[in-house]
């Protein structure tokens, strides 16, 4: 017998007996999840994944699940695609653990985006329990979810006329967070005379203590700690770029909430301006930082740095920036350093910043204080 | 038993001809022919052989492995759904797809989508790419080998306008440009495993140009260009062989032909790798007028073809960079042409595919109309063309 021919018996019989020789799906997913940045584990994560991929069982579907839960964003996607790759086979073979998908997408203490990888595979085996779960979806903590039950009443609205459709568009805005779905919204609540504030409805920020301009010729003030990185004084007067500075209170109308340093002080080149805001809230909590800005930023929260990024002039967009972190019981402090470069081409006037606090869903979290500044 | 052996055998040697392939941006050799369909016998007539639609938005080209056809997509609100997709050549069925969550940045300017960068295969795998720098490897059953998110490991690695180098595969490395204002850089990964192989700092300068092949002998160089010009690297090391630092284009790529690249640098610039100095290449030519739009340029016969971005399709002689002929096309063009049967290929951004004759100074032989915006370099293979919009993959038939 040659080699190759006992290779491929090998090969064979292994085939046939599944899991006899493998290692069980705990095993491999802690082999899996100890995955980490830069291709650390890689070599060990991609034997298990392939392992995990051939001998799960539709049995072991829910269990994937549950380990994704919490995994770190690249070891769920590992997960996902021994998930995907065994529920595909399960699925094909009528073989789907539906009551267990279901009991786990009914979970809300599940993964958000964990629980709609659920539904779906869920709605593959049993399309009808998209009429169980729709109505029940609105205040979901998957943003998925949500926008699937706002997108019913959205239709449902659209079908309706006078009080009854006003009652239904804002119902559809308790749930909606995603920005084209309450523009959508916004337009019918316009039309019924009634409009939206969407600076309200996203949390915008729009009003800051702004200190500045302090230097930025040449692009050098990025990484310089300008007094306001060291201590927040607001009746400190510092020497700026073009002489003494002091904070000042401003407020921006914009519809959009975007806050105009170039507009509300001056349109200055190779700048920098602080904002700096407090925020209350009741509880210790997760949160989203969300930002919208064509100029090079740094953020703080309570004095800790959380995100700098330096890219100047490649448009303005809303949420074009999230960074998770945390806020504590209490008054917490924010500041914001948002430099301006020196390009004199008509694109690239903006000196500007959207800025909001909200939940993974993208749902705003207000301070407890009157609009964020004190 | 022996049946069954043979079976075996036959699955090990699923990895499929290379010369019928088109692995990656611009086929596999990254040149916009593919050495079957570039003499393929077509009239110019373009007539559909099917459609299939898609789940989500992108403007990476189809890639081709045997009989399947891959492609990725993206979905959702903030297009944080990253897909791969794999299609039957023949009648356009899907044979299976794979979904995962990005781990980067999915902003993007409205025109591109995440799923800009064109995926690569090695003819066993299949390397998925996306503007939030997630790296995906797969096998031809869309069973997942590896992942990397280039973007997880750099935070920095991100364009507020979107990314969209494609990806080059070579032997065992598969390279990825992350090119941007900030944290910028390009990676060569091990295919196996997806750990780096190396790693080189490049421009601080936002970069949509992919990769592109060039071979040195017995060594494979990819050749990345930049606001600062063009950086030859050995693909197995990472090593830097020579560099060109007069600048170049940042969005319309390279192409190689021989021993010479043609560089969209003050206008169109022909290099070639130093012979007394082997970090200095020799300029050929320069010619300020070639001056391409977003579409790449190509070289086909004893001609290099520039569209601009009024739409106007220039030859210009190899030799010397001197034009030979224009034609006027119904541009504008986002996608890069291709050749096929010796008539080139060109899709404007309205989805107006349009076969141009090169034997004769550039008119049109026939108009297509998709009824979609286009923006996604067409794909070849010797029996058909693979075009792609947001929402549909079509095959367009060659020949009989």
């Amino acid at each position: 017998m040659s080699a190759m021919l006992r290779f491929l018996l090998v090969t064979i019989l292994l085939c046939c007996t599944g899991r006899t020789f493998a290692a069980e799906p705990a095993e491999l997913i802690s082999r899996i999840t100890a995955v980490e940045s830069r291709g650390v584990g890689n070599a060990v994560a991609t034997a298990a994944v392939k392992e995990l991929e051939s001998t799960a069982a539709p049995a072991d579907l829910v269990t994937i699940l549950g380990a994704m839960n919490t995994a770190d964003p690249l070891a769920a996607n590992w997960l996902r695609g021994a998930f995907e790759a065994a529920a595909d086979r399960a699925t094909c073979a009528g073989m789907s653990p539906v009551a267990e998908l279901e009991a786990f997408v009914r979970n809300r203490a599940n993964t958000p985006r964990v629980r709609r990888l659920a539904y779906e595979w869920l709605l593959k085996a049993d399309p009808e329990a998209e009429t169980r779960f729709l109505p029940t979806l609105l205040d979901d903590p998957s943003s998925e979810m949500r926008r699937d039950a706002v997108a019913r009443l959205i239709s449902q609205a659209e079908q309706q006329e006078g009080t009854a459709a006003l009652a239904t568009w804002k119902q559809a805005l308790s749930g909606a967070v995603d920005k084209d779905q309450v523009k959508k919204i916004a337009d019918a609540l316009k039309k019924a005379g009634e409009p939206l504030d969407q600076v309200q409805h996203f949390g915008l920020i729009v009003d800051w203590h702004v200190i500045g301009p302090f230097d930025n010729k040449d692009l050098k003030g990025f990484p310089v700690a300008y007094p306001p990185e060291t201590e927040i004084k607001l009746d400190a007067e510092y020497a700026g770029q073009l002489g003494p500075v002091t904070w000042q209170q401003l407020h921006s109308d914009e519809a959009d909430g975007a806050f105009d340093l170039a507009k509300l002080t001056e349109p200055h080149k190779g700048a920098v301006d602080y904002l700096f805001t407090e925020f209350e809230v009741a509880q210790d909590q997760p949160v989203e930082f969300r930002l919208g800005t064509a100029n090079a930023w740094k953020l703080w929260v309570n004095g800790q740095l959380v995100f700098a990024r330096e890219e100047y002039h490649r448009g303005m967009q809303f949420d074009q920036y999230i960074v998770p972190g945390k806020l504590k019981a209490g008054t917490n402090t924010i500041l914001l350093k948002v430099c301006q470069n020196e390009q004199t081409q008509d694109w690239a006037q903006r000196w500007a910043v959207q800025f909001r606090v909200c939940d993974e869903t993208g749902k705003a979290v207000h301070s407890l204080s009157k609009s964020g500044a004190r | 038993m022996q049946r069954l052996l043979c079976c075996g055998l036959l699955c090990l040697g699923l990895s499929s001809s290379l010369l019928a392939d088109w692995r990656q941006f611009r086929g596999t050799d990254n040149t916009g022919l593919s050495p079957e369909a570039a003499t393929v016998d077509w009239s110019g007539e373009q007539e559909l052989d099917w459609s299939a639609e898609l789940p989500g938005r992108g403007l990476s080209s189809p890639v081709i492995v045997g009989d399947q056809v891959i492609v990725t997509a993206c979905s959702g609100p903030r297009e944080e759904r990253l897909h791969v997709l794999s299609f039957s050549a023949k009648d356009g069925s899907r044979q299976w797809e794979r979904q995962f969550w990005a781990t980067g940045r999915t902003v993007c300017h409205p025109k591109t989508s995440v799923a800009a960068p064109t995926p690569a295969s090695d003819g066993k795998r299949i390397f998925a790419f996306y503007s939030s720098n997630d790296l995906v490897c797969l096998d031809l059953d869309g069973n997942l080998l590896w992942y990397r998110g280039l973007t997880y490991d750099y935070p920095n690695a991100s364009n507020s306008l979107g990314m969209s180098s494609s990806l080059l595969v070579q032997g065992d490395i598969v390279v990825a440009m992350a090119e941007c204002d900030d944290e910028s850089f390009t990676i060569g990964l091990n295919t196996a495993t997806g750990e780096t192989s190396w790693k080189l700092d490049r421009p601080r300068k936002a970069n949509w140009t992919s990769p592109s092949l060039m071979t040195a002998g017995d060594k494979a160089q990819v050749l990345l260009q930049s606001s600062a010009g063009v950086a030859a690297v050995d693909v197995a090391s990472g090593e830097v062989k020579w560099t060109y630092a007069d600048g170049a284009a940042t969005i319309p790529t390279l192409v190689v032909a021989g021993d010479v690249a043609y560089v969209p640098s003050n206008g169109l610039t022909a290099l070639r790798p130093g012979t007394s100095n082997p970090a200095v290449p020799e300029i050929v030519w320069q010619e300020g007028s070639l001056r391409p739009g977003t579409a790449s340029p190509i070289v086909f016969g004893d001609g290099v073809y520039v569209i601009n971005t009024a739409g106007v399709l220039t030859k210009a002689s190899l030799t010397d960079g001197s034009r030979v002929w224009q034609a006027r096309m119904k541009g504008p063009f986002s996608a890069s042409p291709v050749v096929v049967g010796g008539k080139m290929l060109c899709v404007n951004e309205e989805g107006v595919s349009q076969v141009i004759d090169l034997a004769d100074e550039g008119k049109t032989i026939s108009t297509h109309e998709l009824g979609e915006t286009v923006l996604a370099t067409p794909s070849v293979t010797a029996d058909g063309i693979y075009l792609r919009s947001d929402g549909h993959l079509w095959k367009l038939r060659l020949g009989e």
